[in-house]
């Protein structure tokens, strides 16, 4: 798999895609799928493993006929016990195997957490490199899907509070393949939260060519802007694109708008340029405020960019509450308004 | 936990449901699977007298060097020159015993109070004790000696054996995951959920529970309501073998079983061994608030290397070149805890923070790791535009 340098253009546009015929509207949950197949095919040493991922696909069909492809040795259904199908993984990597598990849902791998702090994060610390752990978690998270309680959690502050791990999200089509790709090649541990609001969003991709993207630990301008930085990742991109447009009709604010791709390690250049540029930023994320991504971003925005900010780094993020009952979660998620609500605030007057 | 399901239709209250043929009874019969009812002994009984010689005088060797090897890490961690010293002492026939009965290719898995075990697999006491030092977390490269590092969170080393083992068998080789771990590690979920995965894969693993009757100072008539520990195994489908684990020759022919079982595709096997822990749970224990003399004195009297010598002596294989030999490999042993320990500990780098985090320092470690070089902040400096 190459890789690109960030052109600044968005998925799908003249820069970044194949030439006509244009290749089909493809939704995510399938490119993650097929990075899988293509893992498990091109490296005899992947095994995916976790809750009804054998016959029935997953429950969000993203390993859909892979144990029927590669057998069940390959593609193994598990005891439902999290930090059993955790720590059975990590005893394979110790191995030399390179093992993908699901998690069924976000909030459903807490009882896993201890493995994935003591043992998967600690692993090439512990051993002074002699042992790395090459595995990969994947997590559906985050809300917007109408999911009763425990369904919908934002766990990544978490993972990222814990040295040791990668914390990959893609937002696109394209990137959920290509990072996916990526965090099965790498030979550090990868959290990979895949949004699970977007598991059914298209984009034009072709799985026979799939597109190159930047490495995992680079953020990427999904939108060049002027006058201020909307810094977001995952679930909340689209969100942030559909705010950038609605702020050129309604305000004519031209805002640039920067996926994370990966909050560890964390692109401070990509980030920092950004904002240098714009003078004004704003973190927009699912997960709660308090204490959450955000306030690391904002921080280290600050941190580095002080001299070149006209106004505080504003966060437009989930409550500080849990995650709300599906019929009122639309209070809850950070909509374009509010987004534009927090843009408004970046002190115009003054600039 | 998977997404919430509606459950099926509503039955006929009147007629009662028809049993699945098979539903009504166990899958399997247990039978094979339960452990003795008394632990398995050997010294002293009619079976001592089919003991191999030279296994018997090996063993006997191991633990005297084993109870050396305790005594002097204990005191290596009074005079300040290892941090902690988690002592077998009382348990070396199951430390001597884990080692035995494996093969080169075959995995140890330890716990932090397995350091002999590790070291009589063949790792220098350098190596085996660097953690117990206190300048780095491991000590030993795991691939060479096919030796996990010492675990400290209980039980949660127990699903990394099973998914070793596992791995070995879906690539054919010939190897077996001995898993050590004791009494109060056995009510974490981690064993709950490492055995029901091993006797699901049919792992080749062999979990060896150093029953030493206390969790630090919870005795195990409060961790555990099972018949034995033991049982405990034949509700994963898993083989529960019972066995006096200061016997030395007791506990290597139920281990050797167990692991030669599991090496053969029948499963995996858990051991329980009777033991008891004679020196406090560390240095910085008391443990006359918790147990009487009286206790430790009567297990004192039931010694592994103390039975151990009387089997040799029984058998007329004690001789004074014998014991010699022993008391030899134990002075050697000590000497190389000692020197592998000087008084003052050399001095650890700022960089050895950051070298092994990631297979590449991230931008971020490398930015800390030159500022803890300079003994600076590590947030950037930025100045005026
Ligand atoms: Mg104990």
């Amino acid at each position: 798999m190459t890789t690109l340098k960030d052109t600044g253009a968005p998925p799908g546009t003249a820069e970044n895609s194949a030439p006509l015929p244009r290749p089909a509207a493809t939704p995510m949950a399938r490119a993650l799928n097929q990075a899988l197949r293509d893992a498990m095919s091109a490296d005899a040493s992947v095994h995916v493993l976790g809750e009804d991922v054998g016959a029935l696909g997953g429950v969000f069909r993203v390993t859909d006929g892979l144990a029927a492809e590669f057998g069940e040795d390959r593609c193994t259904d598990t005891p439902l016990a999290e930090a059993g199908i955790l720590g059975t993984a990590v005893g394979m990597a110790m191995y030399g195997l390179r093992p993908v598990v699901e998690m069924q849902f976000d909030a459903f791998a807490y009882p896993a957490f201890e493995q994935v702090v003591s043992h998967v994060a600690k692993m090439r610390n512990r051993t002074r490199g002699a042992l790395p752990l090459p595995l990969v978690v994947r997590m559906p998270y985050g809300g917007g899907i109408g999911g009763v309680e425990h369904h919908s959690d934002s766990s990544e502050a978490y993972y990222m509070a814990t040295p040791g791990l990668h914390v990959v999200t893609p937002a696109t089509v394209a990137d959920a393949y290509g990072l996916l790709r990526a965090a099965i090649a790498s030979d550090d541990p990868v959290v990979f939260l895949e949004p699970k609001r977007l598991y059914w969003s298209k984009d034009a991709w072709d799985p026979e060519e799939p597109d190159a993207v930047p490495p995992i630990g680079r953020a990427v301008v999904r939108r060049p802007g002027r006058d201020a930085t909307l810094l977001t990742y995952g679930p909340s991109l689209p969100v942030c694109m559909a705010a950038a447009e609605e702020a050129v009709r309604a305000d004519g604010w031209d805002l640039e708008v920067v996926d994370l791709r990966s909050l560890v390690p964390f692109d401070d250049e990509t980030v920092c340029a950004s904002v240098r540029r714009t003078g004004r930023a704003v973190v927009v994320h699912e997960s709660s405020g308090f204490g959450g991504p955000g306030a690391e971003i904002a921080a280290r925005v600050t941190e580095r960019c002080f001299h070149h900010l006209a106004a505080p780094v504003l966060r437009v993020t989930g409550f500080d509450v849990p995650y709300p009952p599906p019929l009122l979660e639309h209070h809850h998620l950070p909509g374009a308004e509010r987004v534009l609500d927090a843009v408004a605030r970046l002190q115009w007057e003054q600039g | 936990m998977p997404g919430i399901e509606q459950s099926g239709t509503a039955r006929d209250a009147a007629a009662p449901a028809a049993w699945r043929p098979g539903a009504a009874g166990p899958l399997r019969d247990p039978a094979p699977l339960l452990p003795d009812t008394a632990p398995v002994r050997v010294i002293g009984t009619p079976a001592a007298a089919g003991a191999d010689p030279e296994t018997a005088r090996l063993l006997h060797r191991s633990l005297v060097r084993g109870r050396r090897f305790n005594e002097q890490a204990t005191a290596l961690a009074r005079q300040g020159r290892l941090a902690v010293y988690p002592s077998s002492t009382g348990q070396e026939a199951c430390q001597a015993v884990a080692a035995a009965v494996l093969r080169p290719g075959d995995w140890l898995f330890p716990t932090y109070r397995d350091t002999l075990a590790v070291h009589l697999r063949g790792v220098p006491a350098a190596q085996a004790l660097a953690l117990l030092r206190g300048g780095e977390h491991g000590g030993w490269d795991p691939r060479r000696w096919r030796t996990a590092p010492l675990c400290t969170p209980l039980a949660t080393h127990l699903p990394h054996a099973v998914g070793l083992a596992h791995a070995a068998r879906l690539r054919g080789d010939d190897v077996v995951a001995l898993a050590l771990v004791g009494d109060g590690g056995t009510s974490e979920g981690d064993f709950h959920e490492a055995l029901t995965f091993a006797g699901v894969l049919r792992a080749p693993v062999v979990f060896l529970v150093q029953n030493n009757q206390f969790a630090i100072s919870v005795p195990l008539a409060r961790q555990n309501a099972a018949p034995s520990i033991a049982h405990k195994a034949v509700g994963y489908g898993v083989a529960g073998r019972l066995v006096d684990g200061n016997d030395v020759l007791a506990a290597h022919q139920v281990v050797g079983d167990a692991v030669a079982r599991a090496r053969g595709g029948a499963g995996p096997v858990l051991v329980e061994a009777v033991t008891y822990r004679i020196d406090p749970h560390t240095n910085a224990d008391d443990p006359r608030r918790y147990r009487s003399d009286a206790e430790r004195t009567a297990w004192r009297a039931h010694d592994p290397v103390g039975l151990a010598e009387d089997h040799l002596r029984a058998a007329g294989l004690l001789d004074e070149e014998t014991a010699a030999a022993a008391a030899g490999a134990a002075e050697r042993t000590a000497a190389e805890q000692r020197a592998a320990f000087p008084d003052t500990p050399p001095p650890g780098s700022p960089e050895d923070l950051f070298t092994h985090v990631y297979a590449r320092p991230t931008a971020q470690l490398r930015e800390q790791a030159a500022a803890a070089r300079a003994g600076a902040a590590a947030a950037p400096r930025e100045v005026p535009a």
